[in-house]
């Protein structure tokens, strides 16, 4: 699968699963996911800017730079991502 | 890793639930030795159809994912159907537990074609004989009808939810081994001295020994059997179980009740853990973001007599309920303590009276069962929506 956690493909284009439903809190955000009934967490505010703009972006890498991370914070960001990748709450848009 | 940070973030709660326990009638059709809510009949008070839709379209707003529906049985309310439908359209998801009465073919079909519904079917024995002497005579049969119903039609990974007492501890195996017949998923809950459950709770409580097998049986068995969070005083026996392991008591948990009152928990129906009602002035949101009550549950806590405890950050004391209504202070060691503090504390208390619930709904026919009388809550313990949470990310 695309995305587990060692290997998070910046270069993808990617988008939120659409049975995703993202609450932001103080801490970041909640994510449910209706389909594995799932509960997950974004933990910074900064890492809601890039989930939410994935959908728009050409790849995760560029939703990321237009979020204002750095080169130093990208593999934490990767991380995060592939995080939310294994988990389903996120997926590459080819594989629509 | 910074999931610590997070649990603090929960600890002083949210804007609004992650999920809330609903029960949407006292009306049952069984009279469960052990339910949580004391149900039976019917409170004339019952939120009306209106009101329950005024109550979807602020969850809506607030942005709760879903709701555990409860009761009493929720289906034997005529506008169920309807409720259900509202909320799943309002993107409010539901989650709702019953015995299986109305659990027809049909039903289930319409069921099994919505990914925003999940249906929990209540059995507390994996034979009739031990189901049957907690929940009444054919509730088993009930059950198994409605899981081989949904089954039939196709619906993966309904939840079986067991209630864990001493008597059906002997049959985790079997739990399981229906659960997987059905290509349901197992879920097993903590028995509370609440509701009817003060009555039988000393008669069916697990033994110590029983709660030792539970931890290593749900420890070998990790995320595939769901335990809704609720044996995270166990954790003292090792490494912590998944999930957050937090009473989420008015910080990220509540319940409605069928009148439309709040409570911290929907083990916790008591005046002392009741914030408001719904029909106020400011609705369920005003309750929940301003109540006195919850504001206070979401201040720092001291652990007490627990403080010292090297198990105490992951068991935090256990269980307010099952501290509450057994008369036991709230910031000392469950009734349960696996290091046998709580035992010890209740043998020192004697038999001075704890605290009884709020409210009788009970069908005043039904002869009390004085012989070995058993009784397991109704609807499953839903503290916990981080049940599952993957501290990922
Ligand atoms: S059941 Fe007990 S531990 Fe769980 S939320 Fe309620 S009071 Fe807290
Ligand atoms: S003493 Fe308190 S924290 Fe320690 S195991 Fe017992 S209940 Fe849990």
């Amino acid at each position: 699968m695309p995305g587990t956690r060692a290997g998070f493909d910046l270069d993808l284009p990617w988008q939120l699963h659409p049975q995703v439903s993202v609450r932001p809190e103080r801490f970041g955000a909640l994510l449910y996911h209706f389909g594995t009934r799932r509960l997950s967490f974004l933990k910074s505010p900064a890492l809601l800017t890039v989930v939410s703009s994935l959908g728009d972006s050409p790849s995760a890498r560029a939703a990321c730079r237009d979020a204002g991370v750095t080169e130093a914070e990208l593999p934490t960001y990767a991380t995060a991502l592939g995080a939310l990748a294994a988990s389903q709450m996120i997926r590459a848009r080819e594989a629509l | 890793m910074t999931v610590p940070a997070l649990v603090e973030q929960f600890q002083y709660g949210l804007d609004a639930p992650i999920c809330l326990t609903w029960e949407l009638t006292y009306a049952c059709n069984l009279s469960c030795v052990h339910c949580l809510s004391s149900s039976g009949r019917r409170d004339p008070r019952e939120l009306s159809t209106a009101e329950c839709k005024a109550v979807i379209d602020e969850l809506e707003r607030m942005q709760v994912f879903y709701v555990n529906i409860g009761g009493g049985e929720p289906t034997v309310r005529p506008d169920f159907w309807e409720l259900v439908d509202y909320a799943t359209a309002h993107h409010v998801g539901v989650k709702f537990s019953t015995n299986g009465i109305k659990i027809i073919p049909d039903r289930a079909r319409q069921l099994a074609g919505s990914d925003y519904v999940d249906v929990q079917i209540s059995l507390d024995g994996a034979t009739a004989e031990v189901n049957d002497a907690v929940r009444g005579p054919g509730s088993y049969a009930t059950a198994l009808r409605a899981m081989e119903n949904l089954a039939a039609a196709g619906f993966r990974g309904f939840k079986i939810s067991v209630v864990i007492t001493r008597q059906n501890m002997g049959q985790l195996d079997e739990f399981k081994a229906i659960a997987d017949r059905f290509g349901a998923q197992l879920r097993l809950t903590r028995l509370r001295p609440s509701g009817r459950g003060a009555d039988v709770w000393d008669e069916l409580h697990p033994t110590a020994a029983q709660q030792r097998q539970l931890y290593d049986w749900l420890a070998a068995r990790g995320e595939q059997v769901l335990t809704g969070d609720s044996f995270f005083h166990l954790a003292a026996y090792g490494d912590p179980l998944p999930g957050l392991n937090l009473c989420g008591a008015g910080r990220v948990v509540c319940l409605i009740d069928p009148v439309g009152d709040v409570y911290a928990c929907p083990f916790a129906i008591h005046d002392s853990f009741l914030a408001g009602n719904v029909r106020g002035p400011g609705g369920f949101a005003t309750v929940w973001r301003e109540s006195e009550l919850f504001t206070d549950l979401r201040r720092p806590q001291t652990g007490g007599a627990c403080q010292s405890c090297s198990a105490y950050d992951s068991c935090r004391g256990g269980c307010m309920a099952a501290k509450f209504f057994t008369g036991l202070p709230l910031d000392g060691p469950d009734p349960e303590c696996v290091k046998g503090h709580g035992e010890h504390a209740l043998a020192a208390m004697g038999s001075t009276a704890a605290p009884r619930p709020s409210g009788d709904h009970s069908h005043r026919t039904q002869p009390v069962p004085v012989t070995i009388s058993r009784r397991p809550p109704e609807s499953a313990c839903n503290e916990s929506p981080l049940a599952g949470f993957r501290p990922g990310g």
